[in-house]
């Protein structure tokens, strides 16, 4: 996590997507300013085309009998304003009677219109693309009457500099903008980046034995929800490792002692010399060897809670079921057997959210203890005062003295010279499922005698 | 068969320039160059035997002929019905401005022609090469002092108030035989309303409507004309006895005239055309020219011109105006009627 790099860094991916849109709308601009200038230039070389045409069409008067036209220089004035391109001008008469024009020897395929405004179109002239227009002027004199047509055309050199000319100097701000938005694009990615990159240096730079949490405040929310996420991971493996060191460094020290106490009987067994001593000694090896394996089995339930209580998903259980469970499964027959264990539970149920398997786990542990180191008769319960899910076993007990009670359900208690099947390490668990559910562990001296109690938060009733 | 098919092929051909007036050679190399042009030979030979010699792989071929004839010809030879030249060079700039947006020539740019004041160039087809102003020409002899008319104004008054030493005296361009004269005409009559009155005086007087420059000036020299309106400026310089010509620049606005060069598309050797045409516009051809009277400065100082008397000629669309056929017949039957009252009365 801390070395590898990202073969593409976010920045860049950032910033090709600003390029990306940038030179998405260059192309779209550029577009629509090529159009807009195109219709631009036309319009206005239209314009001009159209006031040579109406110049020319004001000229024509009658005389004689026939239309005559007396060219005005302004018109060509007009169209010389584009100065680079060639000009089409005739004038006819009814029928396309020749009247004057350029050169009677060229004619230029004009669309046939109906229309009498000025039509516009697009024809070649001399093999050069130009626009021509048409102005139709009817005359109704004694001595003529009827239309007179006036066609005037010129090439599009001058609409397509104008054309170029408008889209460059529309370009040239954009282009200036986009490189500025780019510029910007890149400082401010770059300053949205910074906590990251800082937050991927502090990575790179931790120990991987580090599991402490990161710092969080002043950094972006959402970096915030991520670094949370990981330090809560980071906190659960802290807790999960120091479990397995503590289970490890446990379990070492609770089997140092039986191995040792198996290993002298084995060898006493061994050093009989009557038959006697020898089934005696073999009684006291079987005798080892259960307790030990009894001890084994409570390490494993205790790593068991201890992994469950980070990993296993929280479920609603009703205590009542737990207690009746651990009645069902008899295991107290094999540690007492012929003892007599009462149940007493409620018509309600006890609900808390938790694990099943642990509750059950704790729940054995709490009956052994009592039955292994109390007076029976024992009872087993569930019940719920207000907010407090309480699951106890009671035994008639003295209950332990008080500086024994006191270091209960500490790890090693063992020390302390009880018997060997300890209630130290139940006890453990039971506290340990306790502190996972956000519970306690309660020991009272009441009427009957000596009560353990697991008291969990009540989850509301469900329906 | 065949024999007989050769000679109907022959008398179809086109004929072998009927209206050519003279023709020159320089130089003897290997590319043959043909310039045709209205200019007189022996104004431009200094020009072209220089351009010969700095270019001895060409054969310049200069023929000499009449504006409309060229005209004419350089229609003919863009529609492909006659033999181009290679370089088109006339005085008469309308018929070139026709050609050109008739697309009867090639486009060709370099420094130099970019070089060109925008009236002296269009399209990059045309450029004007000389600088020549239309003047009124005088026998010095008959005419003197501050009897010399500074301006069309003079003129008139002249003519109003000494007809009769004046009139069959005074000439100018018979505009139906000149491409330059009608191009004179026309521009006159643009530039001011002096130009009916002058054609209403013209007549008062019988002035001649003649042809060509240098008879014109001929004929002021040898006092068979008193004074000559709308002349070449180059042809006085030129003629051989210019001592008794005098030449006056009219005050009120002067017209000037820029030579059209041009490169028909059809050209044979487009590439030695336009050699020709850098030579022309560099410094030294047009030194040599300002020296034949082609290229004449038209500082104030020098001229007596304010800036706005000098009217350049443009080579511009405008100028197709000069070429309208219904154009070119008002102008004639206003001309008709002022030189030839008795025939063009209906």
């Amino acid at each position: 996590m801390a070395e590898t790099r990202a073969p593409r860094s976010l920045a860049t991916r950032v910033l090709a997507a600003v390029f990306l849109l940038l030179l998405l709308g260059a192309l779209l601009v550029t577009g629509s300013t090529y159009l807009n200038g195109r219709q631009a230039a036309r319009a206005a070389y239209d314009r001009l085309l159209l006031g040579a045409a109406q110049d020319i069409a004001e000229s024509i008067r009658v005389q004689g009998g026939a239309p005559f036209v007396d060219l005005p220089v302004s018109a060509f004035e007009l169209l010389a304003q584009a100065p680079e391109d060639r000009i089409y001008y005739d004038v006819r008469g009814h029928g396309g009677r020749f009247i004057t024009g350029l050169d009677p020897t060229l004619s230029i395929d004009a669309p046939a219109t109906d229309d009498t405004g000025p039509a516009y179109f697009d024809a070649a002239l001399h093999g050069e693309p130009a626009r021509f227009v048409r102005v139709t002027r009817r005359f109704a004199e004694r001595a003529f009457s009827g239309e007179v047509e006036v066609l005037v055309g010129q090439t599009r050199r001058a609409r397509q500099a104008l054309t170029v000319q408008l889209v460059v100097d529309a370009l040239w701000p954009l282009a200036v903008a986009g490189a500025v938005l780019m510029a910007i694009s890149w400082v401010v990615t770059r300053s949205a980046l910074r906590p990251l990159e800082a937050l991927s240096e502090d990575l790179a730079r931790r120990d991987p034995q580090d599991l402490t949490p990161m710092q969080t405040d002043r950094l972006p929310a959402e970096l915030q929800v991520m670094l949370q996420a990981m330090n809560r991971f980071m906190s659960r493996l802290d807790r999960q490792v120091e479990a397995m060191r503590n289970l490890i460094s446990d379990t070492a020290h609770q089997l140092r002692t039986p191995v040792a106490a198996i290993r002298v009987q084995a060898e006493s067994a061994q050093a009989a010399t009557t038959e006697q001593d020898r089934s005696r000694a073999q009684e006291r090896l079987l005798a080892r060897t259960r307790s030990l394996g009894t001890l084994l089995d409570q390490l494993l339930s205790r790593a068991m809670v201890i992994h469950r209580t980070d990993s296993a998903p929280r479920l609603p259980v009703d205590l009542r079921e737990v207690a009746l469970e651990i009645l069902e499964t008899q295991d107290h027959e094999l540690l007492a057997p012929g003892v007599e264990i009462r149940l007493e539970i409620g018509e309600d149920p006890v609900m808390v959210r938790a694990d099943a398997f642990s509750l059950r786990e704790a729940a054995r542990n709490l009956l052994s203890n009592a039955l292994r180191h109390g007076t029976p008769p024992v009872t087993i319960g569930a019940e719920r005062h207000g907010p407090q899910a309480v699951l106890w076993v009671r035994d008639c007990g003295e209950g332990p003295s008080h500086a024994t009670a006191a270091r209960l359900g500490e790890r090693f208690n063992r020390s302390s010279g009880s018997r060997e099947e300890g209630a130290g390490i139940g006890l453990s668990i039971v506290t340990s499922v306790a502190e996972a559910f956000d519970g306690t562990v309660e020991m009272t001296r009441e009427a009957p005698g000596f009560r353990t109690a697991l008291v969990l938060p009540a989850e509301p009733e469900t329906p | 068969m065949i024999r007989l098919l050769f000679l109907l092929l022959l008398a179809l051909a086109p004929r072998p320039s009927p209206a050519q007036e003279a023709a020159a050679r320089f130089g003897t190399g290997d590319t043959r160059l043909l310039v045709r042009s209205t200019t007189d030979i022996a104004i431009l030979r200094p020009v072209m035997e220089r351009f010969a010699a700095s270019n001895p792989d060409l054969a310049l071929h200069y023929e000499q002929w009449g504006s409309n004839a060229l005209f004419a010809q350089s229609r003919a030879a863009c529609r492909g019905e006659a033999a181009p030249a290679d370089a088109v060079l006339s005085s008469a700039v309308q018929q070139m401005v026709w050609l050109v947006n008739a697309a009867c020539a090639a486009p060709y740019r370099s420094p130099a022609t970019a070089a060109l004041p925008e009236a002296r160039r269009w399209r990059d087809e045309l450029w004007g090469i000389t600088t020549e102003p239309a003047v009124i020409v005088y026998n010095k002899a008959a005419i003197a002092g501050d009897e010399v008319p500074r301006d069309r104004f003079a003129l008139l008054d002249m003519m109003r108030s000494r007809p009769d030493l004046l009139r069959g005296r005074i000439a100018t361009y018979d505009i139906a035989d000149s491409g330059l004269g009608f191009l004179f005409a026309h521009a006159d009559s643009l530039e001011a309303t002096t130009f009916g009155s002058l054609l209403e005086g013209f007549a008062r007087i019988d002035a001649v409507a003649t042809c060509c420059s240098a008879e014109i000036i001929r004929g002021v020299a040898e006092g068979r004309y008193l004074m000559a309106y709308n002349v070449l400026g180059s042809y006085v310089l030129a003629a051989a006895d210019t001592a008794e010509v005098g030449m006056v620049l009219p005050e009120d606005y002067t017209l000037v005239l820029s030579r059209g060069y041009m490169i028909p598309k059809e050209a044979a050797a487009p590439a030695a055309a336009t050699r020709l045409l850098e030579f022309l516009l560099s410094p030294e051809a047009q030194e040599m020219m300002a020296r034949a009277g082609l290229v004449t400065t038209l500082d104030a100082a020098e001229s007596g011109l304010t800036p706005s008397a000098r009217r350049f000629i443009a080579l511009s669309p405008a100028l197709l105006v000069a070429r309208d056929a219904s154009r070119r017949a008002a102008l004639f039957q206003l001309w008709d009627d002022s030189f030839r009252p008795e025939t063009a009365a209906p």
